[in-house]
């Protein structure tokens, strides 16, 4: 009998656009960059055609998730350290920039950054013990963090304890709220995608391929490790931070499971490695998280759901396939 | 002619629960010898290896590279001191490109230190630095093969790569955990001029080996290990002569045979 086989080829444009001629004819270029631009100007016009008030609050924290999503991308398929530590980010962050805006009286603008550089650091050197620790190991006690954290201001009744900090002052209109964590994700997600790409991302994929061999290479790969983290853990905590001036309130619900779950679920469904495909993932997922909001707590199951669905049927995520789709063609050929 | 041994090791054990994979080991290195280390199966050369490269904790003894005690530092510091190992089971980055696993030493302090490879001056473009060793190691340099991925690559490229990568640090000394084994004999062959050449750039060398032939030819020192414990160490000749080592290791027929041909 006749046997048949699926080829995939590369399309010309892609080929020709690999090389210089990218840059001399509209067509290759084209190639390139009106994907891109769809996506930027897809996110930057979401703000100016959204005229409901609650929907506009979900584009916000579309953008929370999605640097928690393009964080945990990152860290789990460019250094192979697979967190579950989003809430431990978010709520470090969060408290922090609560704490600088009410006790210290500074403005949104600038007790974010300062919640984001100095959450980096706390989250980084908190997990410091735990970098030799590897796949599910690492995971697992990720996913404490934030249990230990929440539990421990509950016990001790520190940082307004049950009740959470009030009185947080909001970003002074919503077009600055909205722009301004649009952008940081466009921002984070091309500077994250240029920065796997330089010799320092490579070094990140080698330690996540093979690390007694980037050690017998002269380099240690906790400083690495470490170094991953702190990138990672900064852009949770910039969402963090954001999200506690977006509701002008922070508590213990900063420490919720949503947080490290719903990132991953987005991964997946948007295509794990790819950076994209992750924000795709958080720009589908949480606007129908939103409309399940009346089952409360349930939505974990709808996410469990969606991720089992996907790993069970079709793994390699909508970016995945879309990039192949755009890149190359398909034929049947015999054997 | 050296008065100071680059590398000395001293009653190095290691155990593993019960096990003792090494039992006080000791031996000098003079700088620019190569020293073959032979021994059966599980007679702990491997460990050896782990032990002086700071991939396991001894459990009792010492080590010193160039006079300094260095037992005991993490594997990272050993390796930027300029003892690089190779691993008997190859770990390229298999992910990618065979050139670009270069790019990962190169990146690391000792080659900025040392301009990497073949030193002195800058290190320049990391990519094209990457090619030169993949040809000085035995890649052909306009073919295809330093653009594959690793993990495509053959047994003997991937063994090749990996010496490149100690060769990418600009090594003091390489400690090769059985780079023949799984090669064919024309590559063997191709392989010992190389060996050849890192000698007489002054690297100094520790070659474990089951080709006994092969060995022989290159080696200055042979040193014997059995159940973790070290049987001999002199001269090739000495080493073949001894009636222990007869025994124990080499079997009457293929001791006759490395004889006939040392
Ligand atoms: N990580 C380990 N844990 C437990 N036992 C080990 C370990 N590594 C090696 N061994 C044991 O130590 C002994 C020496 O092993 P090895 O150094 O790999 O021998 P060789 O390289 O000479 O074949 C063997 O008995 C082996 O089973
Ligand atoms: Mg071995």
């Amino acid at each position: 009998m006749e046997q048949r086989r699926k080829e995939r080829i590369d399309r010309g444009v892609k080929v020709r656009s690999d090389s210089i001629y990218a840059l001399m004819s509209w067509r290759e270029l084209s190639y390139l960059t009106v994907p891109r631009l769809l996506l930027i100007i897809g996110m930057l016009i979401l703000p100016l055609v959204v005229t409901s008030m609650y929907w506009q609050r979900v584009i916000s924290i579309v953008c929370i998730y999605a640097l928690l999503a393009l964080s945990f991308d990152f860290l789990a398929h460019y250094t192979g350290l697979v967190s579950l530590g989003g809430a431990f980010f978010i709520g470090v962050g969060g408290y922090l920039t609560a704490i600088f805006n009410t006790t210290f009286g500074l403005p949104p603008l600038v007790s974010i950054p300062l919640a984001t550089v100095f959450g980096a650091i706390i989250c980084t050197v908190l997990l410091l013990p735990c970098l030799p620790l590897r796949g599910v190991y690492f995971a697992i006690v990720t996913l404490m963090y934030p249990l230990v954290f929440a539990r421990i201001i509950e016990a001790m009744d520190i940082l307004g304890g049950t009740d959470g900090i009030m009185g947080i002052d909001s970003f002074s209109n919503r077009w600055i709220e909205q722009y301004l964590v649009i952008i940081v994700v466009l921002l984070l997600l091309f500077g994250l995608r240029r920065l796997v790409n330089l010799d320092l991302g490579l070094i990140f994929r080698a330690v996540k391929d093979n690390d007694q061999a980037v050690r017998a290479s002269g380099m240690s790969i906790t400083n690495y490790k470490a170094l991953a983290v702190l990138i990672a853990s900064g852009m949770g905590c910039l969402g963090g931070a954001c999200i506690v001036h977006i509701y002008m309130w922070t508590g213990l619900s900063l420490f919720a499971l949503d947080f490290s779950i719903l990132p991953i679920a987005a991964t997946v469904i948007g295509g794990a490695g790819t950076l994209v495909g992750p924000v795709l993932g958080c720009l589908i997922l949480v606007p129908i998280s939103e409309l399940l909001r009346e089952f409360g707590t349930l939505r974990i199951v709808f996410y469990s759901i969606i991720l089992v669905g996907f790993i069970v049927f079709r793994s390699e995520g909508i970016m995945v396939y879309g990039q192949r789709k755009y890149h190359q063609f398909e034929r049947w050929i015999k054997v | 002619m050296n008065k100071e041994p680059i590398l000395q090791v001293r009653d190095v054990t290691k155990a593993f629960g019960g096990i003792l994979a090494l039992n006080r080991v000791s031996f000098d290195l003079y700088e620019g010898d190569i020293l073959g280390i032979i021994g059966p199966n599980g007679s702990g050369k491997t460990t050896l290896v782990n032990s002086i490269t700071g991939f396991i904790k001894l459990t009792s003894g010492k080590v010193m590279f160039r006079g300094k005690d260095i037992t005991g530092r993490p594997a990272h510091k050993i390796a930027d001191m300029g003892i690089t190992r190779t691993f008997q089971i190859m770990r390229p980055y298999y992910s990618m490109l065979a050139y670009k696993n270069l790019v990962i030493p190169l990146f690391s302090p000792r080659a900025k230190r040392t301009g990497g490879w073949r030193g002195g001056g800058k290190l320049g473009d990391r990519d094209t630095v990457s090619i030169d060793i993949l040809e000085e190691i035995g890649f052909e340099r306009d073919s295809y093969v330093p653009y594959k991925l690793a993990s495509t690559l053959p047994t003997g490229y991937l063994k090749r790569l990996e010496l490149a990568r100690c060769l990418a640090l600009k090594p003091e000394m390489i400690l090769c955990d059985e780079v023949f084994s799984g090669l064919s004999m024309s590559e063997i062959a191709s392989m010992i001029p190389l060996i050849e050449r890192l000698q007489m750039s002054g690297i100094t060398l520790i070659m474990i080996e089951h080709r006994l032939r092969e060995l022989f030819k290159v080696a200055n020192r042979v040193m014997v290990l059995n159940f973790g414990e070290k049987l001999i160490e002199g001269l090739p000749e000495e080493v073949i002569a001894d009636a222990r080592v007869k025994e124990a290791y080499f079997g009457s027929e293929e001791a006759k045979e490395v004889m006939d041909h040392a």
